[in-house]
């Protein structure tokens, strides 16, 4: 893992989480959507705040492709979750929103979980070695 | 059907539109090789061209398009603040259980952990 490959992984995580954002409060002044009228689905995508939303979740999905180029799914996913904690200190410290207990507590469990898959390699399955150097057997866990 | 069966088959849609299109992008990814080493060696529109042209990633983006507007019908529906944690953290469960299965990726009991911590501490936030 290289500096810019860390970079990579924060651009997946901030990209993310305010898309996100973006979306959900875009989602908010659209209103409930109708099974009924469906393609009404299509026409959000001109709300301002959704457009924005998409806009950085292309972000998000440029710089997740890269990273699965050269790491695990099992990797990347627990590692960039800690947008999520990104969010909850901007609602903290930016917002000025009340953080519970509760919520103090599933920062701490996803930042140990991040703590644990970054711990390992990032890659565990080479593509190229699948044919040439296949695993012994039981080395795949319990799946 | 009530709302509540709506807000649950949308986040159920979400979990598995959204395991398929991981899977097949990450698999699609590694077909195409370090992006970072195909960009110097042949240039942005070899990655580019690569990308496009791999089956997996067109079908993985369809599938991911399918969990999009099923994000946004259930965010029509219910609090993101349920369906967003509730169907990122069942994903981080379904997904590593796929990785394991069909993309071969060693799943150890850290990654378990992780996987396990991650879900628990989304589904926390949202509390």
């Amino acid at each position: 893992m290289t500096f810019r490959k860390y970079m990579v992984l924060a651009g997946v995580t901030i990209f993310g989480a305010v898309g996100d954002t973006l979306l959900s409060h875009g989602m908010k002044e659209v209103g409930p959507i109708s099974l009924h009228r469906l393609p009404q689905i299509f026409l959000v995508i001109l709300d301002p705040w959704v457009a924005l939303g998409i806009l950085f979740l292309l972000g998000f999905f440029s710089a997740y492709m890269v990273s699965l180029s050269w790491a695990d799914l099992t990797y990347v996913l627990p590692a960039t979750s800690l947008g999520y904690v990104v969010l909850a200190l901007i609602a903290k410290f930016a917002l000025h929103e009340e953080v519970s207990l509760s919520r103090w507590l599933g920062i701490l469990l996803i930042s140990a979980g991040v703590g644990f898959v970054t711990r390992g390699p990032a890659l565990t399955h080479p593509p190229k070695a699948e044919k040439v150097n296949p695993e012994p057997v039981g080395s795949r866990g319990r799946y | 059907m009530s709302h509540h069966a709506y807000t649950w088959g949308g986040i159920t849609a979400i979990v598995l539109a959204s395991t398929t299109g991981d899977v097949l992008l990450s698999r699609a990814m590694k077909q195409v090789g370090d992006v970072g080493q195909v960009w110097r060696q042949h240039g942005l529109l070899k990655v580019a061209g690569r990308i496009l042209r791999n089956p997996n990633f067109l079908l993985g983006l369809t599938a991911m398009a399918v969990a999009f507007y099923s994000l946004l019908l259930a965010l029509s529906w219910a609090d993101v603040s349920l369906v967003a944690p509730a169907s990122a953290s069942l994903t981080f469960v379904s997904n590593a259980i796929a990785a394991n299965y069909f993309l071969h990726e060693r799943v150890d009991h850290f990654r378990w952990v992780a996987a396990i911590l991650v879900a628990g501490g989304v589904i926390l936030l949202a509390a």
